[in-house]
């Protein structure tokens, strides 16, 4: 367990303490305020080098991270991998060899296959690696700006600002994640930032899109869908990961929005002054009702927007606390 | 070159004694508690050591053709031969598979040119597919006495009745690599708790249970022999056990990875990890290592299976399965065999007696050229011999390895028991641990 993730890599969610996460959570805070201003840009990671290594596709992450580093003043190198090196043969070490030749202080990565990031940052030590989705496995910055989003929603509403909050208003803080669970980074990295900061975590889905072992995992699961809609607090909907072969795992898109769609009916039995929550992109009409997602209920505009801040705290976290480096 | 290995502790079938042991012409010549050697005989001191027959691999992947970046029939036979071994059964997952008497008779002429004796392993369906025999009536007529798909098991039970009933007649055993790949398809480590927190897809024990289940009941069946490659679960080694008090001929290995690692090494991502059937919880490491003490598992095998290192720099899911064996495998069993109290009867029946049977390699076989294996240290006996020194304490180094490829798990681990000195086909290849 890790405290702060000041000059280290973030890999996990699992990896980090409810210190280290209301760390991220405050510094974000200030960069808030960054991003209003008509210069947004700030000079910490003057200097640093950012490399942005997208394996898979991916549009909000990838844009959201270059963002955040450019508004840090970090150079960014931008390696457009996503179908080339992999496919020519080339192993994952020797595709990072070749992009911290160029020297670089961080790398954001994004991959297919889980524990690639884990993998990349024992081949370059001197290098910060800042996983942006690994696989089935975390999406640690997902998992911090959704904790963020619910944070600053609450705070605002008590006229309190988040930074004064702490963990506080996730004490007992119910929190209900639907869908994919079973295919989803998100849902892993979302448990473990919620379940560190104190709030309670349940989950409901088809028992296929429901990971093996859940008894394991810090989390209870739903019985009655339409009972848990009154309890929570906060819906989290997953999109079904269809690219994922999710869609062998129930019988029909249909079926499962029947069974577990946020529908405008099964909304209404939301209490009033709960959120709704998606990490995008959206399956309107699947996962999400198209006039439940465009509901005053439904934060997912902030989530985006809480992208850039949560990712300027993480790169000036784990870079500017290190040594920097380069090559070796 | 004749030779005498002065005084060391000869294990026979039954029982041990302090002795020499004289080769000349590559037989035992003499075996006594002390041998008047030739004058031209080279004295080898091993006291201490225990010497029993030269071990015997039932699996082993050697590479060759098609992968020899990774691995070649002379360059595993010398780290097999560093790891006591005398004798190696090549597995056909070749590319090409080793289906037709061409491809093994190239295996079988690489091996006359290695350091040891090299048996094949044929495969059970043409390319290793699944779907249509293999020649095994002519590739039993060169001496292959095992048949196996291995890297995947025949997944079509009305293929494998097929080929267990054409089998039986040859006298020859047919070897199943145990994982319904319906179940265990597109995973990477054992399905449980860990993959589920690590966002792994799992590869289930009920994949290996069931198809060992699935293959005893044709056993029943058919009433064909057949060997359960490196099992990897408590409940595979029950039904195979329970099988054999029905009184049916199947007999079972397990790998020294099986034995010592579990699934908690998977957590690193290091597909070093990575191997079929793979690493288990511990409950199982425990239950295979009893099962091995006790008698219940036949055999110790390798698994040998080299790969290039930029095979192994891939991402987890997406790298080669398997891990070398070889140099490690007799240490490991020491270990697993109890270390200090290991039975020294015990250790050479899994590592050599048992397996030289599975392969009926216990005779010499003219037509192969090869000798006699996993038999006495008596006189008359090829000399095909394993010295082991129970005392030695070493470090495994992964760039001290014979091997061709470096996908050991076992780097830098302390190790205690090794191999001082192996005999096969009647010469002394290596002595004090290095290959002559």
């Amino acid at each position: 367990m890790t405290s702060s993730i000041r000059g280290e890599n973030l890999l996990s969610l699992n990896d980090l303490d409810r210190d280290a996460i209301v760390e991220v959570l405050d510094t974000a805070e200030a960069f808030v305020e960054v991003n209003r201003r008509t210069i947004k840009k700030v000079p910490a990671l003057k200097g640093r080098v950012v490399a942005s290594l997208f394996f898979e596709e991916s549009t909000r992450t990838r844009l959201s991270f270059e963002t955040a580093a450019k508004r840090l003043s970090a150079d960014v190198l931008s390696l457009a991998v996503a179908s080339s090196s992999m496919k020519k043969g080339e192993s994952l070490r020797d595709t990072i060899a070749t992009v911290d030749a160029l020297g670089i202080d961080a790398v954001v990565m994004r991959h297919q296959s889980s524990g690639a990031a884990l993998q990349v940052s024992r081949y370059v030590p001197h290098v910060r690696v800042i996983n942006a989705g690994d696989g089935l496995h975390q999406h640690p910055t997902q998992g911090l700006l959704d904790a963020f989003t619910v944070r600053q929603v609450l705070a605002e509403r008590r006229g309190a600002a988040g930074v004064e909050t702490g963990s506080e208003l996730f004490e007992g803080l119910r929190v209900l994640i639907v869908g994919d669970i079973r295919h989803s980074r998100v849902a892993r990295s979302d448990i473990a930032a919620y379940v560190a900061l104190g709030a309670e975590v349940r989950v409901a889905a088809p028992g296929t899109l429901l990971p093996e072992f859940l008894a394991d995992w810090p989390v209870g699961v739903v019985d009655d869908f339409d009972e848990a809609l009154e309890w929570a607090d906060v819906v989290a909907l997953l999109r079904l990961q269809r690219e994922r072969g999710s869609g062998s795992f129930v019988p029909s898109l249909g079926e499962f929005t029947t069974s577990f769609g946020l529908t405008v009916e099964r909304a209404r039995r939301l209490r009033t002054d709960a959120l709704i929550m998606h990490p995008g992109p959206m399956n309107r009409g699947v996962e999400i009702d198209s006039l439940v997602a465009d509901s005053a209920a439904a934060v997912i505009t902030r989530q985006v927007q809480n992208g850039v801040p949560i990712r300027m705290a993480v790169l000036y976290l784990c870079v500017a606390g290190s040594h920097g480096g380069g090559s070796q | 070159m004749n030779f005498v290995l002065r005084q060391g502790l000869v294990v026979g079938v039954t029982s041990v004694d302090v002795a020499d042991v004289l080769v000349v012409d590559g037989r035992i010549a003499e075996v006594a508690p002390s041998v008047d050697a030739p004058s031209d005989a080279v004295e080898v001191d091993v006291r201490g050591c225990w010497v029993g027959p030269g071990f015997v691999d039932l699996h082993t992947h050697l590479r060759e053709p098609g992968r020899e970046e990774a691995e070649t029939v002379e360059s595993g036979a010398r780290a097999g031969a560093l790891g006591g071994y005398s004798a190696l059964v090549a597995m056909p997952n070749t590319e090409p598979a080793l289906d037709s008497v061409a491809m093994v008779s190239y295996v079988l002429a690489r091996g006359e040119n290695s350091v040891l004796d090299v048996a094949v392993a044929g495969a059970i369906t043409l390319g290793r597919r699944g779907e249509l025999l293999a020649p095994l009536a002519e590739m039993a007529a060169l001496g292959v006495r095992l048949f196996t798909d291995d890297g995947v098991g025949v997944q079509d039970p009305s293929v494998m009745r097929r080929a267990l009933t054409y089998a039986k007649p040859l006298g020859v055993r047919l070897a199943q690599h145990c994982e319904d790949e319906s179940l265990a398809g597109g995973g990477s480590m054992n399905e449980g708790r860990l993959s589920s927190r690590l966002g792994l897809i799992g590869r289930p024990a009920l994949a290996e249970e069931l198809m060992v289940a699935r293959d005893i009941e044709l056993v029943r069946l058919t009433g064909a022999p057949m060997h359960f490659l490196h099992l990897s679960t408590a409940r595979s080694v029950a039904l195979v056990v329970a099988a054999r008090l029905e009184g049916l001929d199947v007999t079972c290995e397990v790998a020294p990875h099986h034995l010592t690692l579990d699934e908690g090494t998977c957590a690193t991502f290091d597909p070093l990890f990575k191997v079929h059937p793979p690493l288990r919880p511990r409950g199982d490491v425990e239950a295979l290592c009893a099962a091995l003490r006790s008698g219940d598992v036949d055999a110790v095998a390798t698994d040998h299976a080299p790969h290039a290192p930029e095979l192994k720099d891939l991402p987890f899911d997406e790298a080669p399965a398997g891990m070398l064996g070889l140099e490690h495998a007799a240490a490991l069993t020491f270990e697993v065999l109890g270390g200090e109290s290991c039975s020294p009867l015990r250790f050479f029946e899994v590592l050599s007696r048992a397996p030289a049977r599975i392969a009926q390699l216990r005779q010499s076989d003219t037509r192969v050229r090869h000798g006699g294996h996993g038999g006495a240290i008596a006189a008359g006996e090829d000399a095909n011999i394993a010295v082991f020194d129970p005392s030695e304490r070493w470090v495994a180094d992964r760039r001290a390895l014979a091997s061709r490829s470096t996908n050991t798990p076992y780097d830098q681990r302390s190790m205690t028991g090794r191999v001082r000195a192996t005999i096969a086909k009647g010469r002394l290849v290596v002595v004090d641990g290095r290959l002559r």
